[in-house]
């Protein structure tokens, strides 16, 4: 269990800051989606490697075996995945919406535009 | 039928939202049926609880705590009465609002989106399963950004992106620390990962879970300095969306910071392991001060209301770290009042949109004069905000300024006077130039005349309440007690 044997976790944080890094840093309204995506998929790998049961086998009833992962995290982390699609969904029509709107999906294009209104 | 009323309260309004599309003709009828349910619904909840003490409800018939528990107590019996309420308040509302400000022919979507999203906000309240939370919470959150998106100003669009993607970062921040937890204690249950947690020995895993939910938990109620998505979401959205999401949807937040702090993870370890209390406090103190500050350099009326909100989240955050029984009544109290009072002022700018565009504080020189039934109620949901005594709010900062004393901080009191001094500044800005000021030639064209009935109804309600609350305190003093109690492990 040294460095290595939590290397899923280190994938997880690393997904997780590059997500993050993507969402703060782009201008883009679609690149910040995207590091958003990944963001959050980094949490479902994080669900996924939660259940993981060492030496355990798919939660599938068969004679002659005892250990079964957990299936309860993979089970929470589709209905995770059903809502990421959704905020993916919803933000992507705000970009539609925005493009069609301001003429562009650049951030800064898009402040400039108009000035402090209402 | 009695003994489902915790499923009641969330599929009554869960069902008439697809039901809305469904008969487009009668979206308004459904929507507003609904939520009357719902609000009836929330009664009963309450009257139960203080009745007979605290309702498990097994969803399903599958037994905690592996099914999901809905588990109503005194302190979100009372978050869903104040949800439940305002949305049956602003429903009415939206009836003549919405032609304002979007196509008459699309408003089933918008009551589609309004019912999830008070779906979701009931869930919230009324889960006892944390994942079954964050599934409630999304729900509400996704439909919030489709609501603030169908604001009149195309800016609405960039504000309800924004909110999404901070939303969504957040509400992913809660979902880690639900795994975090689930990973150290095997449950999800609320009341069952309480249970099993000291057995973990409080490991780093408890530490980090902890961590996540705090900040997600502050990223949604706003909490200074991580409030930066709420002005804009709420100054774009359309006004009737603004009242209910600002008198709604951060008090559910905060609702779930004070279950998370208090219920699941204890009194011992958030605030005597971890030195949870005195950046809450500071934070608090920040946000009655700064916000206050800003709200009083806006130009306009909704921008004004929306710092202002900032400001007064800083309050229940306050009454929070204080970790006491008087401190939590204050947070309680004002989670109800402040929703009376910010509905009532939102819903007052709903009016001043039906006879003109702007909500700059110059456009609305004079207008004291041309409607005097929408400013007055703008005066008198001033003066609880300002907590001027006879009014609810001056009930809040009264059990505030009592739990500081009581927290043996004489400082502590001197600092909410001060901030509420700061409102009175804000709040006059608008009453001096709307009263006192007479109307320049070169202001915005606005029709003459007062905002019709159907909008002048709901917004004196929720002011009127603000008055009657002011006088009759025993229902929500005696809640928020009574919650407060519970939450501190003292014998209710």
């Amino acid at each position: 269990m040294g460095f290595f044997g939590l290397y899923n976790y280190w994938i997880v944080v690393f997904l997780m800051m590059v997500g993050l890094y993507i969402v703060v840093e782009h201008g883009n309204l679609i690149k910040k989606l995207v590091g958003l995506t990944i963001f959050q998929a980094a949490v479902f790998v994080l669900y996924i490697s939660l259940g993981k049961v060492r030496g355990g086998t798919a939660p599938i009833i068969v004679e002659g075996v005892e250990v079964y992962s957990n299936p309860l995290p993979h089970v929470l982390i589709l209905t995770a995945i059903v809502v990421g699609i959704a905020t993916t969904a919803l933000g992507l029509a705000l970009v539609v919406r925005i493009r069609e709107a301001f003429g562009t999906i650049e951030e800064d294009e898009i402040e400039d535009q108009d000035g402090p209104v209402i | 039928m009695i003994a489902h009323l915790p499923a009641l309260q969330v599929v009554i309004t869960l069902i008439a939202a697809p039901a809305c599309i469904l008969v487009r003709g009668r979206d308004f009828a459904v929507a507003l049926t609904a939520s009357w349910a719902a609000f009836a619904v929330s009664c009963l909840l309450l009257d139960r609880v203080l009745a007979e003490g605290v309702i498990s409800y097994e969803l399903g018939g599958w037994a905690a705590p592996l099914g999901i528990e809905y588990r109503v107590d005194s302190l979100n019996a009372f978050v869903l009465l104040i949800v439940t309420g305002i949305a049956s308040v602003v429903l009415p509302y939206t009836r003549s609002s919405l032609p304002l400000e979007m196509m008459r022919e699309k408003t089933y979507l918008f009551y589609c989106a309004f019912l999830l999203c008070l779906t979701g906000l009931l869930g919230v309240a009324i889960t006892g399963d944390a994942f079954n939370l964050f599934v409630f919470l999304e729900i509400s959150s996704l439909s919030s950004y489709i609501l603030i998106s169908l604001g009149p100003h195309r800016r609405a669009l960039t504000a309800a992106y924004q909110y999404l993607v901070v939303g969504t970062i957040a509400a992913t921040f809660i979902v880690i620390g639900i795994g975090l937890l689930y990973g150290a204690t095997g449950s999800l249950n609320m009341d069952d990962i309480a249970a099993r947690l000291p057995a973990t020995g409080y490991d780093r895993t408890v530490i980090a879970a902890f961590a996540f939910l705090t900040v997600g938990a502050a990223v949604k109620l706003a909490l200074f300095p991580l409030h930066f998505w709420l002005p804009k979401a709420y100054s774009y959205a359309p006004s009737s969306v603004s009242a209910f999401l600002a008198a709604t949807a951060t008090k559910v937040a905060v609702y779930v910071l004070i279950r998370f702090l208090f219920t699941v993870f204890g009194i011992e370890f958030s605030f005597e392991t971890l030195p949870t209390a005195a950046p809450l406090m500071l934070l608090a103190l920040l946000a009655m001060f700064v916000a206050s500050t800003v709200a009083i350099f806006q130009d306009s009326v909704k921008r004004i209301l929306a710092y202002s909100s900032v400001a007064q989240i800083g309050y229940m955050v306050l009454g929070i770290s204080m970790v006491s029984a008087p401190g939590l009544t204050a947070s309680i109290l004002h989670l109800f009042n402040h929703a009376l009072m910010k509905g009532a002022l939102f819903l007052v700018v709903g009016c001043i949109a039906f006879r003109q565009s702007s909500f700059r504080i110059d456009d609305l020189a004079g207008i004291g004069r041309r409607m005097p039934w929408t400013m007055a109620a703008f005066v008198v949901a001033g003066l609880s905000l300002i907590g001027i005594p006879l009014t609810a709010g001056f009930i809040s900062k009264w059990y505030l300024i009592l739990a500081a004393f009581a927290h043996g901080a004489w400082w502590l009191a001197v600092l909410i006077v001060a901030s509420s001094l700061l409102t009175v500044i804000y709040v006059w800005r608008v009453v001096e130039v709307a009263y006192f000021r007479s109307p320049t030639s070169g202001s915005v064209a606005a029709e003459p005349g007062e905002a019709p009935a159907s909008l002048l109804v709901p917004t004196w309600v929720l002011a009127g309440l603000n008055v009657y609350f002011g006088l009759d305190t025993t229902l929500p003093v005696g809640i928020a007690q009574h919650a407060a109690r519970a939450l501190v492990g003292a014998v209710p």
